[in-house]
């Protein structure tokens, strides 16, 4: 009953999201007087309807998990009686149908939350907004009921589940998605907004404030999820990799990069009143790229750990939907977007001038990913071959172009609007300047690399770290009040540094062994040993595990025990790698377990990994979204 | 400057940057574009010598002969088969009778030299593109039963 029930309020969902998506809309057409007014209040009431209907039908597929209910057939697929209770409840966004459930719930939360805080705004804008995102949820919704419903039963019932990809069970699975999503679909919420804007005729600052706080929660949701997904991939999948230039990843990333540019040009439209076609802009750019990136990850295009569809009515289904978002809003743009005044001018050096440029490089290197990604897709669809695009092509490209975006990143935060001195700028930032260079070339005569990558990435880190810093000092000599939102700047600039300065301090210095092993053999990366001490047999709830204990030493005294694993799981014929990492606040030391090399499983390829400064990534990725935190945070947004 | 003229040699600049961009992606996108082969493929010399390249199919049965990391095996399309010589950590899902691709150059001797052996993360994953080899042998072999029959 529970399925049915589940099914049925999505159903119900459907129709009041379709409501939510025609009548307020409509309402802002139709001419002044009571029916308008009734018209645009439905928008609130069926927003919240939608949503409890969606969380209902959500409730009832998560019921269905809890209590192995393997007559549903997507139950029967992701689950088993023996996986433990939290993985059950993760594996309902384990799979297409209910991750693409999960992505309903989230906008419908969205909305709700737009119905809620949106007390200061104009009916209409609220009407507006909430309608785009009902019409928004009616497609997804769609989606789900006619091509990929969670809710279809198995007759006869499967007597136990096939249970869940081994991969996917792990804790950071029970958060990697909600929170992608959460930016993902966060950008339905900006792009509302910019079309909410555009149907009103009113780019405006007004707009701009309105949409800031919302576009910067998606963004820290957005980096949030990014951040856990390379951190998934660096202690999961058991090789010490954090980014692979995988398609799955790139389609995270090119949503991250055009919000990016986005929440700094609606500071410029907000603050100076510029930009605001280009904000609007990147505000449909980085809605249709959450959707191709959902399109890409869930259509079985690509094939991956998270790709799950193979039919293809699937893939054809969000392409059209797909092509309605991007040529509806253009060409609303197209008629609207003429009409928007300018803003104040500013001088060819100015904070504007700044942004300008990077929002530019941001949008440039997002191009770049993007043919990279679909270039083979498209070859392949041709049928005029089989091809593919290596991380060397996406690290040629994407350092290039970052490396002048992080630069401008601390003139921009120094130059006045409008315009500002070249000579005030440079003798602002001499010391940093100065110090970052100083800093980039200690990291070579110490650290014994060479390569140019080195000194730009140390350098650039510590200018956009060390200019922060200043700022940061400068204004705290200053009185008054500081605003939430100064803090929200600086913390996730100084995030930013520290994320480049991992990158580059893990690229540059880490040691990385491939070995062969025996019980009381042992390694050595100075000035840290390692010594395989043995191996035990642990049985887990749902496989069974090799367990070798490797000792780690620093000169000679000992450090640690590190416990990696190779799994069995009962339910797949596929080996699973658990890796064992210590971590510190400058490295860390990650060993894996290859596989065994004779058949009396004495002897064993095992990789021994030193890995400096890979913890940065974390901390500067965690950085980044506490500086969007207290940016949206900000006391001005509330009013 | 009016307004105007501004965003225009604004919107010039701009431009100007996105070509110089534009040209130095698609020199980057040119020289790093990996192509897959076919074991049949390779047998034919189509694939490039001194050159980074694909091949796929499957792992064949009792080829794969380790000395520690030094590993070598063979990737049939069961028409032709390509020798393999790799050194390093195989997947774990790394089997013969298995699907595999492998990335890397072929040698003067005929010997693919793999720099990489691709990892993936289903068991009842086919690679893509080695299905592909597989089917492009059984068609060319269906193709020939045809030709031979009258």
């Amino acid at each position: 009953m529970t399925a049915e029930l589940g099914h049925f309020a999505l159903i119900v969902g459907m129709v009041v999201a379709l409501l939510q998506g025609v009548l307020p809309l409509w309402g802002t057409f139709s001419r002044a007087g009571a029916t308008r007014q009734a018209l645009m209040a439905l928008a609130r009431p069926a927003a919240y309807l939608q949503c409890a209907l969606v969380t209902l039908s959500f409730a009832a597929l998560a019921t269905a998990f809890l209590s192995n209910d393997f007559s549903v057939a997507y139950v029967a697929q992701h689950s088993n009686s023996m996986l433990p209770k939290p993985y059950q409840f993760a594996a309902v966004w384990g799979g297409h149908e209910g991750s693409l459930l999960l992505w309903v719930l989230l906008l419908s939360v969205w909305t709700l939350a737009v119905g809620l805080f949106s007390r200061s705004l104009p009916l209409e804008m609220v009407a507006r907004v909430i309608g785009v995102m009902g019409l928004v949820s009616v497609g997804f919704l769609l989606f789900i009921l006619t091509t990929s419903n969670p809710f279809e039963r198995l007759l006869p019932a499967a007597s136990d589940g096939r249970d869940l990809n081994p991969l996917l069970q792990d804790p950071g699975l029970v958060i990697h998605p909600p929170m992608l999503y959460m930016g993902y679909v966060g950008m339905a919420v900006a792009f509302a907004f910019a079309v909410a804007a555009l149907l009103g005729g009113r780019l405006d600052a007004a707009w701009a404030r309105w949409s800031r706080p919302w576009t910067v929660i998606a963004w820290m949701f957005l980096t949030f999820g990014i951040g856990l997904g390379s951190w998934w991939a660096y202690y999961e999948l058991g090789w010490g990799g954090w980014w692979f230039w995988d398609p799955v990843e790139n389609a995270s990333l090119m949503p991250w990069l055009v919000a990016t540019a986005l929440i700094h040009s609606l500071m410029v439209t907000e603050k100076r009143g510029g930009f605001k076609a280009w904000t609007v802009l990147l505000a449909i750019a980085a809605f249709s790229l959450s959707l191709l990136g959902t399109f890409l990850v869930r259509s079985g295009v690509l094939t991956s750990v998270h790709a799950f569809a193979s039919d293809p009515k699937r893939g054809v289904f969000i392409l059209i939907f797909l092509a309605v978002v991007v040529g509806t809003s253009l060409t609303l743009f197209a008629w609207r977007a003429p009409r928007a005044t300018l803003g104040g001018s500013f001088a060819w050096i100015s904070r504007e001038s700044f942004l300008l440029a990077n929002s530019v490089l941001l949008v440039v290197a997002t191009a770049a990913v993007l043919l990279g990604t679909i270039y083979p897709l498209i070859i392949d669809a041709l049928n005029l071959g089989k091809l593919s695009v290596g991380p060397p092509y996406f690290n040629a490209v994407f350092v290039p172009l970052l490396v002048p975006v992080l630069f401008l990143m601390v003139p921009g935060s120094v130059a006045r609007w409008r315009e500002a001195h070249m000579s005030e700028v440079l003798h602002k930032l001499r010391w940093p300047g100065a110090l970052a260079l100083v800093i980039a070339g200690g990291a070579l005569a110490w650290g014994g690399s060479h390569s140019v990558g080195t000194f730009l990435g140390v350098a650039l880190g510590s200018w956009v770290a060390l200019g922060t810093a200043q700022l940061v000092i400068e204004r705290l000599r200053k009185p008054g009040r500081i605003g939430a939102s100064f803090w929200g700047q600086h913390v996730a600039h100084f995030g930013m540094a520290v994320v480049v300065l991992g990158i580059t301090g893990v690229g540059s210095y880490q040691v990385e062994r491939d070995v062969r092993m025996r019980v009381d053999d042992q390694v050595t990366i100075a000035p840290y040993t390692f010594i395989l001490r043995r191996f035990d047999e642990v049985p887990g709830p749902n496989y069974k595990a090799v367990r070798a204990d490797v000792e780690v030493q620093r000169d000679g005294r000992f450090v640690e025990v590190l416990q990696p694993e190779k799994r069995r799981y009962f339910s797949s014929a596929m080996p699973m790698t658990e890796a064992a990492i210590d971590s510190g606040w400058l490295r860390d030391l990650y060993v894996s377990l290859g596989e065994p090399l004779d058949d009396a499983r004495t002897e064993w390829s095992m990789r021994v990994y030193y890995k400096p400064f890979v913890p940065w990534l974390w901390a500067g990725v965690l950085l980044m979204v506490l500086g969007g935190l207290l940016a949206a945070a900000d006391r001005r947004y509330r009013r | 400057m009016k307004p105007r003229t501004r965003r225009l040699l604004w919107i010039v600049l701009g431009v100007a940057v996105l070509a110089a961009a534009a040209a130095f992606v698609l020199n980057a996108f040119q020289s790093n574009l990996v192509f897959f082969f076919t074991p049949t493929q390779v047998a034919q010399g189509e694939a490039p010598k001194g050159r980074t390249f694909r091949a796929g199919g499957m792992v064949k049965e009792g080829s794969l002969v380790r000395q520690g990391n030094d590993v070598r095996f063979v990737i049939t399309d069961t028409e032709k088969d390509i020798a393999v010589h790799y050194v390093g950590l195989l997947p774990d899902l790394f089997k013969e009778g298995r699907g595999v691709v492998a990335q890397g150059k072929l040698g003067d001797d005929g010997i693919f030299v793999a720099s990489e052996v691709l990892a993936k993360h289903d068991e009842n994953y086919m690679p893509p593109e080695a299905q592909h080899a597989l089917d492009q042998a059984a068609a060319a072999k269906a193709a020939q039963t045809l030709k031979v029959q009258p």
